[in-house]
Order: structure tokens, then C-alpha cells, then sequence
């Protein structure tokens, strides 16, 4: 299959980018790395009039220490987030969560932003983005503004990207403190999306868990917070029963879909399920 | 049309092609290099894989005009200019890592790719290294061997020629 005729641009700079999207006429796609956009493109569920590429634009590739936070470019590819030192150290779970996107020719070539722009409630990267609150820097005709992804993840492939704007970094603020991650992901074959994954940092303080963060992915339309788990598990013991009892309320506030792959409720189960393995291991049990 | 300028295989090409033309019919079809094949179509089972500019990407999900300044090495590519084997190559045919030999072209792109990061995967690293390529004859076991014993002989020090 090939995709329909399009014309293409291949800015070099974030505003050559923008000036691009602003020609391209009245459908425009941005293309990142390509692996869902090219896919969707070849099945003609997509046939935009004019792509804009942004593999060329260098200053959106990469990541850097700044202070507080970690910025990771936009069009870092997943291979590159595999092998930076600074999300090993700082963002290890972005790291578990990568190692299971798709394979590694799709991760050579896909990239971090173009994952979460995307916004499928079945990629694995967006819960990441929000448990580790990470902040969405948008750049416009107007300037940039930056966007929690709590905010930024709106519904099913759907983002607050405006058009004629682009996702050009991701703000992740360090972990401080005595922090444990999991990624726990449930698919049926190697390669395939998730049915239902749970992202987890937990924060220990003698004993105890202070604080939790959980990111579901494929719980909703959006990527979702464990919100009930979380407040439950806050101050709680760091035991097998605490964080059981609390895991079992990890679908609270979900609205999962049915599909060929899982029913609604088979969903809410393994968010559950999932939630307790991720917690426990983050926790260090 | 674009113009793009390519080395395939250590030959430069100069071509025009259409935007939407993906790298793999570029291949195949304008410079007739049919070693790589079209498997799914749909970025599932990696038998299009090629290196470019040393990774190993799926050919039929990136875009000619992507290539445009870069590098690409196809399975025709990867033997000696005499001839002789690269070593996964040589490996899947000694270890029979293939029935129909539909998905060996990408298998063995995605091996050498996968070697070059990791020269001595265990199994499971290996049968996750290649899980972006299905194969629906072996059963993977023969092919698991193969780049086992690909991966000693590319490791193991050079018997001929004295060394001080």
C-alpha cells in the first residue's frame, strides 16, 4: 500500500517548522519519526495534503540537564532515551516504559514526542509523562507556552496542541529523594500494544511510603492517575497488605473500552492487578 | 518530485522520486535491489528491514525522500565484494535459520544490528532483539541458534596471523 500524494517539507529549525505547518494548507500532518503516522498514512486513514518533517530539525533532538528538571527533545528517538545517562539516572522509569515500545527498528526511528503528540491510550509513554508530572513545551506563532500533561492529553488521539503549533520538548522534573520505579505492561505477543500497563514511583521515608504516583495507561481515553490508590497509599505502610488493599482500588474513576483484546471489566482487573505488582516492585518488595 | 541522492550498498544513486514513494519500492522497484522484501505492509513483521546510516530501520515505514544524504545497506550489500558471507549470514545457513527464507533478509538485518549493540546477547536478549521480525515457518529456534554462533565467531579472536 502507498500512501496518497502529498507535498512535503523538510524544515531544519523549530521556526522554519512552524512556518511550514502555517503553508501547508488546510490539512497538515507533522511528522516526528513516522512509525504511527507512515503506518496510518500507507492505509489511507490519513491523506494529508502537505507533511511537514521535522527529522531534520537538530535542535529538537536530545537532552539536557536543567537543574530541577530534565528537557528531552521533542524528536529524541526511543533508541536515544534507551541510551541517554541522564534518564538512566534521573527518569529510570521512562527508560523501563521505552525498553517496551514496539521493537527496536520502530524505536530507532520513532521518538518520545511524536509518541505523546500522538496520544494513543495505548502507547505506552504518556502515563509516564504524567506520573513523572512532566510539562509540555509548545511552541506557536505567539511564542511557547508549557502545559502539565495532566492538561495536555485531551481524549482518544487527541491533544491541546492548537493548530499551527508544535510539541518542540518535555520538562521532567527530577526525582528527589529515595525514590523506586516499575513499569508493569500486559500484552499478548511481542510488539503489541499494551491492554493495560501501570507506571509507578514511589517515594519511602522509614519504612513508610510518602508518596505514590501511578500512570495508567489504556484505562480511558486518556492516559489516567491512580488517583484513589495514590491518596490511599500516601503515609501508608511499605507491606505487601498495604499496598494490596490500596492497588484494589486502581481502576476507581476509569472508563477502559472493550475490544478484541479485553472487555471493559478484564481491563479493570488488570489495573489492579497491575498496579500492586508495579507498587510493590517500585516500593521494594 | 524531490531529488534525493542515496548510497545503497556502497554505490550512490541520484534519483527523483515521489514524496509518498517509501524507501522500500524505491529499493526495489528504481534500483531493483529485490533482496529486501515486502512482508506486511503494515510495520508488523520487519522482513523490509534495512540499515540506515547504520540502524536498522523497517524500510516500508520510512519515506525515500528520508533518505535523501544517508546511507543504506540492504542484505545484498552485507557480503564481501568476493563474495564471502558476512558471519550471520554464513550462520544462518549453517544453522538452517530459515524454511522458506521469506523473513531471513530482514532477520538478518535486524541480527547484524542487534550484534553491533550487543556482540554477546544471551537467548532471551536475542529473541527480544529480533522481536520486530516475524518468522512463520521455524519457530525461531534455528534462527536463535544462528545468532548465537554468529555472535561467537564475530567475538572470537583471530586465529590466523601471529600476535606480538
Amino acid at each position: 500500500m502507498i500512501p496518497a500524494a502529498f507535498a512535503y517539507a523538510r524544515p531544519t529549525t523549530v521556526e522554519e517548522a512552524l512556518q511550514a505547518i502555517a503553508d501547508g494548507g488546510e490539512d497538515v500532518k507533522v511528522m516526528a519519526g513516522g512509525q504511527s503516522l507512515i503506518p496510518v498514512m500507507r492505509l489511507r486513514m490519513a491523506a494529508p495534503e502537505t507533511v511537514v518533517d521535522l527529522v531534520s530539525v537538530s535542535e529538537m533532538r536530545g537532552v539536557r540537564d536543567d537543574g530541577d528538571a530534565l528537557v528531552v527533545g521533542a524528536m529524541t528517538t526511543h533508541h536515544d532515551v534507551l541510551v541517554d545517562p541522564l534518564i538512566a539516572e534521573h527518569a529510570p522509569l521512562l527508560v523501563q516504559a521505552t525498553e517496551t515500545v514496539a521493537d527496536r527498528q520502530v524505536r530507532a526511528r520513532g521518538t518520545f514526542g511524536g509518541a505523546l503528540a500522538h496520544a494513543d491510550p495505548a502507547g505506552d509513554l504518556a502515563a509516564v509523562a504524567l506520573a513523572l508530572d512532566a510539562e509540555m513545551v509548545i511552541a506557536g506563532s505567539g511564542g511557547r507556552r508549557t502545559v502539565p500533561a495532566a492538561d495536555f492529553f485531551v481524549d482518544y488521539l487527541t491533544t491541546c496542541l492548537e493548530e499551527g503549533e508544535l510539541l518542540v520538548e518535555v520538562r521532567i522534573p527530577k526525582l528527589r529523594g529515595e525514590w523506586g520505579v516499575r513499569y508493569e505492561k500486559f500484552n499478548r505477543v511481542a510488539q503489541a500494544w499494551s491492554i493495560v500497563a501501570v507506571a509507578a514511583a514511589v517515594r519511602r521515608e522509614n519504612g513508610h511510603i510518602a508518596e505514590a504516583r501511578i500512570g495508567l495507561t489504556n484505562m480511558g481515553s486518556t492516559p489516567l492517575r491512580a488517583q484513589a490508590t495514590e491518596a490511599a497509599l500516601a503515609g501508608a505502610d511499605a507491606s505487601a497488605a498495604a499496598i494490596a488493599a490500596a492497588a484494589e482500588r486502581a481502576a476507581e474513576g476509569t472508563s477502559p473500552t472493550s475490544d478484541l483484546n479485553a472487555q471493559a471489566d478484564y481491563r479493570e482487573h488488570l489495573a489492579r492487578v497491575l498496579t500492586r505488582r508495579a507498587v510493590s516492585a517500585a516500593a521494594g518488595l | 518530485m524531490s531529488q534525493i541522492t542515496v548510497r545503497v550498498d556502497g554505490v550512490t544513486y541520484t534519483d527523483e522520486v515521489e514524496p509518498r514513494t517509501l524507501l522500500v519500492h524505491y529499493l526495489r522497484e528504481q534500483l531493483g535491489k529485490v533482496g529486501t522484501v515486502v512482508g506486511c505492509d503494515t510495520s508488523n513483521c520487519g522482513a523490509c528491514t534495512v540499515h540506515l546510516d547504520g540502524a536498522a530501520v523497517k524500510s516500508c515505514t520510512v519515506l525515500a525522500v528520508q533518505a535523501d544524504g544517508s546511507e543504506v545497506t540492504t542484505i545484498e550489500g552485507l557480503a564481501a565484494e568476493d563474495g564471502t558471507l558476512h558471519p550471520v549470514q554464513k550462520a544462518f545457513h549453517e544453522m538452517h535459520g530459515l524454511q522458506c527464507g521469506f523473513c531471513t533478509p530482514g532477520m538478518i538485518m535486524a541480527s547484524v544490528d542487534l550484534l553491533k549493540e550487543n556482540p554477546h546477547p544471551s537467548e532471551s536478549e536475542i529473541r527480544e532483539g529480533i522481536e520486530g521480525n516475524l518468522c512463520r515457518c521455524t519457530g525461531y529456534q534455528n534462527i536463535v541458534r544462528a545468532v548465537r554462533q554468529a555472535a561467537g565467531e564475530m567475538s572470537a579472536p583471530e586465529t590466523t596471523g601471529a600476535q606480538a
